[in-house]
């Protein structure tokens, strides 16, 4: 079924992939543990709003805050047991932040609730989208962004293509690879329920060349003749980025500044879409998510199931954390966030813990930019990174965004390739924040 | 770990980097030119083991007393000054005196990188900067070349080497001869190809074994430690518009394979044009960059009163490189034409 081997985006970069570690490992349950910390902020968008209060009794998947506003979703409750805090506690991007803190009921038995399965044919978009934003989804590959929010169309636009991402190109993580190998029937069902809704006439899945059993498995639970194909595409890196993987695909460039659905597509992570099936068919909300851990630091990389709101300490602890163990990533190794503390929680968009010791950390030494070019080989966005870390240090705002720095999506493949180790995506990061800001002040 | 909490690193994403760094790009380059600085040494003997010794001890000096950050002479680390001083060596004639060469060398890091703030920030390709200065300064000592000398003789230092300082150097002892392009130029006479391909004439240390330096050119191309459009781009170029004169004036131009074999083309064009500081970043770039030497080297040999002029072309190219830069810059995901 798989066509076009070689199909891919321009630029990039092709670092180590890691894989090997865990891709073999079958998604394993984290056991519960006394305490979870859901920070009502897990997203892009709007915060929710708490609906319960401090000593509530809660049980496992029961709506603990409601979504404020559209680009706002909603958050259950990952066990039973009650509600100890609304207080404010530490997220993983360093921010001290409004959190419910649940303390799990040692007794239970962490049964959810039944529920009886909601046949989405009978629903109209509108309510599909309240259903996905009640289910509290988001998108599982790393970005979060509330899933509803992208099923409600535009004015004067329509959903032709919907397109799965497989791709899963960050090194060291193998949760998604792992997903369509062990959960093949819920994504293709759950790509179903999203290209029936949207009316899409094509769904295509995208998955890099080195999962092939991944894709076998998909293709088993593809229906025959229905408009659904898996297509595999070289592996490289930031193929997983929506634009690239549309460019890799469909060969379109989603214009600057616009959205996939402005060329009448949708994307969507293939965790996502298992995560809606299990909404649909067993009443399950975004309470868990699978999670990979890894790295040189983890005694026992595995692919984990990991209840939301866990505490990445307890999750470094179940798979056993080395003493050397000298920075640990939360998301994949070239997107992720580096963690100040073991004590922040496992969150909707947490893709990977990766624990990494001294040997595999990036020590740069920084030298002279040598205008090698081979940033502007590795930019998918087809920018000048060498150019932009420049003008960024010399504070040069409006030049900068003649040179179109708003379009950098950070996803730092400049830096991981630049042989001087300068900091290229710092800069610009920088920059576009100042950029912004100045940008806030002028009102 | 409850015992004792790990002292987290915290730097920021990506936390993966490509293996290649920027002192190892140099060591590679260093490797692959060490192949030319033996066939420099095989042809030209002692001389040329003195002559690069000297341009080299000339930049790193300067670049260790010139350099204000501390340590003094961090800078060296990148081995860029080394590279700079060997490829100055290579691109003199044998039997310059020492003390030139070591001037050249000054001149190439002082006058050619530091002033302009270092690595990275300098217009000009140093090592050509040397030469030009060399080149302005002592045009006789600069064009002199000396007849390569057997195995034989390779502890035979040409006694010009010694000349002391701002001294009139020794006259040449009847081993004096001209360079191919010479030879063409003012008496008409071609090199055999043959010739030219192995090293078997006079001129530069670095610039007579033109099938060496192809097959060290493809190994970088290769490994992509260039941009290998440069090259390509030159001796395209210069086949091209040399073709274009010797198929209007067969008898007195000279053939496209004389223009490629001879002079400086092939070592300026793999070692000299390609380097990343001085020549445009973009492959658009690169390609303009590389037919604009390649044109300007036929204009100055067919037209011009030199004989040579691969420096030249490179280093009014080196100029127009910010120029090259801003009109070939990316065009930006999604956007369709280029940044402003």
């Amino acid at each position: 079924m798989s066509t076009g081997a070689l199909r891919s985006f321009a630029h990039g970069v092709h670092p180590d992939e890691h894989k090997e570690q865990t891709a073999h490992l079958p998604l394993e349950r984290m056991p519960f543990v006394q305490r979870y910390v859901l920070p009502l902020s897990q997203h892009t968008g709007a915060p929710c709003r708490p609906v319960v209060a401090a000593g509530d009794a809660v049980h496992r998947g029961q709506v603990v805050g409601a979504p404020v506003g559209f680009v706002s979703t909603t958050l259950h409750s990952p066990v039973t047991g009650r509600v100890a805090a609304i207080a404010s506690r530490r997220h993983p991007n360093g921010s001290m932040a409004e959190c419910l803190e649940i303390e799990a009921d040692p007794w239970s038995t962490q049964q959810l609730e039944p529920a009886a399965p909601i046949d989405f044919r009978a629903l109209s978009l509108d309510e599909f989208i309240e259903q996905v934003q009640r289910a509290g989804l988001v998108g599982l590959g790393g970005a979060a962004f509330p899933s509803h929010v992208k099923y409600k169309l535009p004015e004067g636009r329509r959903c032709e293509r919907l397109l799965i991402n497989g791709c899963e190109c960050e090194p060291y993580l193998t949760c998604d690879h792992r997903t369509m190998v062990e959960r093949p029937e819920a994504v293709v069902r759950g790509a179903e329920m999203v290209a029936t809704m949207l009316g899409a006439r094509e769904t295509v899945l995208g998955v890099e060349l080195n999962k092939p059993d991944g894709m076998d498995a998909l293709n088993c639970f593809i229906p025959d003749g229905a408009p659904m194909r898996v297509m595999s595409l070289r592996v490289k890196y930031p193929q997983g980025a929506e634009k690239m993987l549309i460019k890799a695909i469909f060969g379109v460039e989603v214009p600057a500044g616009k959205l996939p659905i402005d060329v009448g597509i949708v994307v969507n992570n293939v965790g996502s879409m298992a995560a809606l099936a299990d909404w649909f068919v067993s009443g399950r909300p975004l309470i868990e998510r699978p999670v990979t851990v890894a790295g040189p630091g983890v005694e026992r990389p595995s692919n984990l199931i990991v209840p939301v709101g866990t505490p990445v300490r307890d999750v470094l602890r179940h798979c056993g954390i080395r003493h050397e163990t000298r920075q640990v990533i939360m998301g994949g190794p070239m997107m992720g966030m580096p963690l100040a503390s073991l004590d922040v929680p496992v969150l909707k968009g947490t893709s990977g813990i990766l624990a990494f010791t001294e040997d595999v950390i990036d020590h740069r030494t920084e030298y002279a930019c040598l205008k090698c070019g081979r940033c502007l080989e590795a930019c998918s966005n087809f920018l000048n990174p060498a150019r932009l870390a420049r003008l960024a240090r010399a504070g040069r705002w409006d030049e900068l965004e003649l040179s179109y720095v708003m379009d950098c999506m950070e996803c730092g493949a400049c830096t991981y390739a630049c042989p001087s180790g300068v900091p290229v995506v710092h800069l610009i990061r920088a920059a576009k924040t100042a950029i912004r800001e100045r940008k806030a002040g002028q009102g | 770990m409850t015992r004792q909490e790990p002292h987290l690193l915290l730097q920021a994403a990506p936390f993966l980097r490509r293996g290649l760094t920027t002192p190892r790009l140099m060591v590679e380059v260093l490797l692959l030119l060490a192949p030319v600085i033996l066939a420099a040494v095989w042809f030209f003997g002692l001389s040329a083991i003195l002559v690069l010794t000297a341009a080299t001890a000339g930049a790193v000096v300067t670049e260790w007393a010139l350099t204000p950050a501390h340590p003094r002479g961090a800078s060296l680390a990148d081995g860029s000054a080394v590279l700079t001083g060997l490829i100055l060596g290579l691109c003199l004639p044998p039997g310059i005196a020492l003390w030139m060469a070591f001037l050249g060398g000054v001149v190439a890091i002082g006058l050619g990188k530091l002033v302009f703030g270092g690595l990275g920030e300098n217009l000009f390709n140093p090592a050509l900067v040397g030469r030009a200065f060399l080149q302005a300064a002592f045009p006789t000592a600069i064009t002199t070349w000396s007849q390569q000398g057997s195995i034989t003789e390779f502890a035979t230092v040409r006694p010009s080497n010694w000349a002391l300082p701002l001294m009139q150097a020794p006259p040449v002892d009847g081993v004096s001869t001209a360079t191919p392009l010479g030879l063409m130029k003012f008496e008409g006479v071609p090199t055999p190809l043959a010739d030219l391909v192995l090293g078997n004439t006079a001129g530069s240390l670095g610039e007579t074994c033109g099938l060496l330096i192809v097959v060290c050119g493809a190994i970088m191309a290769v490994r992509r430690i260039f941009d290998w459009r440069i090259p390509v781009a030159i001796l395209l170029a210069v086949v091209v518009f040399s073709g274009l004169v010797w198929a209007l004036d067969r008898e007195g131009s000279p053939s496209p394979q004389f223009m490629l074999g001879s002079g400086g083309l092939l070592f300026g064009a793999v070692y000299m044009a390609t380097d990343p500081v001085t020549s445009p970043v973009t492959p658009r770039g690169a390609w303009i960059f590389g037919i604009g030497v390649g044109l300007l080297v036929v204009l100055i040999r067919v037209w011009g009163g030199l004989p040579e002029g691969v420096m030249y072309a490179i280093l009014l190219m080196n100029a127009a490189t910010p120029l090259i830069d801003r009109i070939s810059q990316p065009r930006g995901f999604g956007r369709g034409r280029p940044a402003a």
